[in-house]
């Protein structure tokens, strides 16, 4: 059974990351951009473990990173999602352009 | 050697009884006159001790009166050589200023209680007068001419304060302002002169300055006396640009506007400060430095002819004014002139040619007795009549017998009639000048003569010229002065009499040795006649309304309107700052701050705030943008690791 290539590992890695920042970046409901997110975040553990599987396959730094980066993602989005309800009590709105006072 | 440490408490009551009137006065403000006054008895009761005790008690060590520093503390060193110390320094004369400044403190502490009776800002009032007498007492103990410089100004802002009391009358706002700005003007003088002579004697004690100054042979004197600018040495030129503060404060030609317009305050503070004590501060300076001085022939006689100029030229203008205070002001002027050309004659500093700096001193003590005994008359004639003009007065000799009579004393004294206290300080300052200068002699007596003159003719013109003042009959108006101001009226008169046989000569010389003053007979007659007769001239024109005055000043209109305008000299001097200094300096330099200095700080901020104007756009509160804008930034970045390095 052949490996596949690291590069196939890189390109889902890459699309995963790209899709998450035209979702960050076109969404305005803050829940969806949160999503987003979590799939940048992803796609950063993706390749996390696929260097460390290609790369340095008798080591386990990469996938201890993924898992910090998991924890801090929940912890992120828990944090998060109080900001945006903190938000919609203020603003009876969850759209980022409504949030928009916060400027000159 | 005796303990004066109690001395400080002199200083320490009046500044704590300023703090508490001025913080706490408003809530008992009635109380606060008797506070003053009573901490002004205490202070003058420990003043006539320490005389008592220096004087009599202590008496001469090596035939001098040895000079004791009571209290001595550094406050400032600049250098090992060099530091401003607050001290207490007695000898001589600070003990007599101390009684002078003191009493009469004392007499006019006592007499506001009634003059400003009922004063809405009456505790303020105590503070000031509490400030005042602080800051004088602090002058004449200095140990240190930078401390007596710090003392100079508090007795400046005081008197600033004191001279503005009545602050909804512009004109006093006017004269306060003018008073503060002209005595500041001569301080530079004063502050230079400090400068230069302590340059030379690198020391700022006036013990150490002294002692180095009198030493011919020390290099200090040498180097002083050889540097030379503008033809004068430096000690010539420190000595007198210290006499420009001294005249300044004294209220000496050219710089005599002030004093005048001073009037405009409280009667009881001009008797204070505008007679007694304050103008006396310059006297006093070139007293203390009298050492110096002596070496300086050319400092000498600036001080002699400023002294006899001015008080020729006060006595002069004195003849013509209307208003009671402003012939009082100018008298005083006049006064002063006399104690400054005194000191300028006393040619030397040993034996007989120091007489003159005793009579300065003597003629400094009876007049603070006697003149502040005019001015605390005339305000109780100002309190009944309620004017300052002689025109609103006459004839009150009935209705004000106390007033009369100590006016009358006072008007005798200041006339130099024996055997009043006038009469034997002013003959000993015309013997020094006989003895010294022929020119300033003759001067002096003519200026006695006027000093006569001007005086009856106030008195006349204010207790009878016209038999009855009808015009305030009928108002139910209180009749004599209030207790309270008659009886500082009968302290002082009583002073004016019996202090003029104190054997000043005795106690103050200028090298401290005894200094036996001999009696000229045919010095005094002339002394005395010169007197009598501008009495009488001036019983002439006017004990009973005669039309001859007017008649004179008529057939000598425009000089009589010259000296009745002052010689102009407020309108030279209006001329020299508003035509002279405003346009040539004043104007460009409010030009060049208006145009360049602001212009360039409004430029920045225009600057700053075009700029922020422009890039506050980028903060536009969407999350949208700001990731926009991260992510550009980023890829930039990447794009320039990945191809740049």
């Amino acid at each position: 059974m052949s490996e596949i290539p690291m590069t196939y590992v890189l390109f889902v890695s890459f699309a995963l990351f790209f899709i998450g920042a035209y979702g960050f970046l076109t969404r305005r409901n803050m829940i969806t951009m949160l999503m987003a997110v979590e799939l940048m975040l992803n796609a950063v553990n993706i390749n996390f473990v696929a260097f460390n599987k290609y790369l340095f396959p008798e080591k386990g730094d990469g996938v201890f990173f993924t898992i910090f980066i998991i924890t801090i993602a929940a912890a992120e989005a828990a944090v998060a999602i109080a900001i945006i309800i903190n938000i919609y009590r203020k603003f009876k709105s969850i759209d980022s352009e409504d949030a928009d006072t916060l400027k000159w | 050697m005796q303990n004066f440490s109690y001395i400080s408490l002199v200083l320490i009551i009046p500044i704590v009884v300023f703090a508490i009137t001025g913080l706490f006065g408003k809530k008992f403000s009635a109380f606060s006159g008797i506070l003053g006054t009573v901490g002004m008895l205490v202070a003058a009761c420990l003043s006539y001790f320490a005389a008592y005790q220096y004087f009599i008690v202590g008496g001469r060590a090596d035939g001098v009166y040895p000079t004791i520093i009571a209290f001595k503390q550094t406050w400032l060193q600049f250098s090992p050589n060099l530091s401003i110390d607050i001290g207490i320094m007695l000898d001589p004369i600070s003990v007599m200023m101390l009684v002078v400044v003191t009493t009469v403190s004392l007499m006019v502490h006592f007499y506001s209680i009634g003059y400003l009776h009922g004063e809405e800002r009456y505790a303020t009032y105590y503070a000031f007068l509490s400030l005042f007498s602080f800051s004088m007492l602090g002058l004449v103990v200095a140990t240190n001419i930078f401390q007596m410089y710090m003392f100079w100004e508090l007795v400046g802002v005081s008197s600033f304060l004191l001279i503005g009391y009545y602050f909804e009358k512009p004109s006093a706002v006017a004269a306060a302002k003018k008073a503060f700005i002209v005595t500041r003007f001569a301080d530079l003088g004063f502050l230079a002169g400090i400068l230069v002579l302590s340059f030379y004697s690198e020391s700022l004690d006036f013990q150490t300055i002294i002692h180095r100054m009198m030493d011919y042979n020390s290099p200090i004197f040498h180097n002083a006396n050889t540097a030379s600018f503008m033809g004068l040495s430096a000690l010539t030129w420190a000595l007198c640009l210290i006499f420009i503060g001294g005249a300044g404060k004294s209220a000496m030609f050219p710089l005599h506007i002030w004093l005048p317009d001073a009037m405009e305050g409280p009667t009881p503070v001009s008797a204070l400060i505008h007679a007694a004590t304050m103008v006396v501060a310059g006297v006093f300076l070139v007293a203390r430095l009298f050492p110096v001085y002596s070496q300086v022939p050319i400092a000498l006689d600036v001080v002699a002819y400023v002294g006899i100029f001015s008080a020729f030229f006060a006595a002069i203008i004195a003849c013509t004014q209307t208003d009671i205070k402003r012939v009082l002001a100018f008298s005083t002027m006049s006064q002063i002139g006399y104690m400054m050309f005194s000191l300028g004659v006393a040619g030397g500093y040993w034996g007989e040619k120091g007489l003159g700096y005793s009579a300065s001193m003597f003629h400094l003590f009876t007049h603070a007795m006697f003149k502040a005994l005019l001015f605390l008359g005339a305000g109780a004639v100002i309190h009944y009549v309620h004017s300052n003009e002689m025109g609103d007065m006459g004839g009150l000799r009935k209705k004000m017998p106390i007033t009369n009579i100590v006016f009358f004393i006072a008007c005798l004294a200041i006339s130099g009639v024996p055997p009043l206290s006038g009469f034997f300080s002013k003959e000993e300052i015309l013997t020094a000048a006989f003895n010294h200068n022929k020119i300033i002699y003759a001067v002096g007596i003519l200026t006695a003569c006027l000093t006569a003159f001007y005086m009856f003719r106030l008195y006349f013109m204010i207790f009878w010229n016209k038999s009855s003042v009808s015009h305030h009959e009928g108002e139910g108006h209180h009749g004599e002065a209030p207790f309270t101001m008659k009886l500082p009226l009968i302290i002082l008169g009583l002073a004016t009499i019996v202090v003029g046989f104190i054997p000043f000569g005795k106690y103050i010389s200028a090298d401290g040795s005894i200094l036996e003053s001999e009696f000229h007979l045919n010095l005094a007659i002339i002394a005395v006649a010169a007197g009598l007769l501008g009495i009488t001239i001036a019983t002439a024109f006017y004990m009973k309304p005669s039309e001859m005055p007017a008649k004179i000043s008529a057939s000598i209109g425009s000089i009589y309107n010259s000296i009745h305008q002052k010689f102009f000299i407020d309108e030279i001097y209006l001329f020299v700052t508003k035509k002279i200094i405003f346009n040539l300096v004043s104007a460009p330099a409010a030009w060049f701050d208006k145009n360049i200095v602001d212009g360039m700080m409004n430029f920045i901020s225009v600057v700053t705030e075009n700029t922020s104007d422009g890039i506050k756009s980028f903060q536009s509160g969407k999350i949208a943008d700001y990731v926009l804008w991260f992510f550009a930034g980023v890829i930039l970045i990447s794009l320039l690791i990945v191809f740049a390095f």
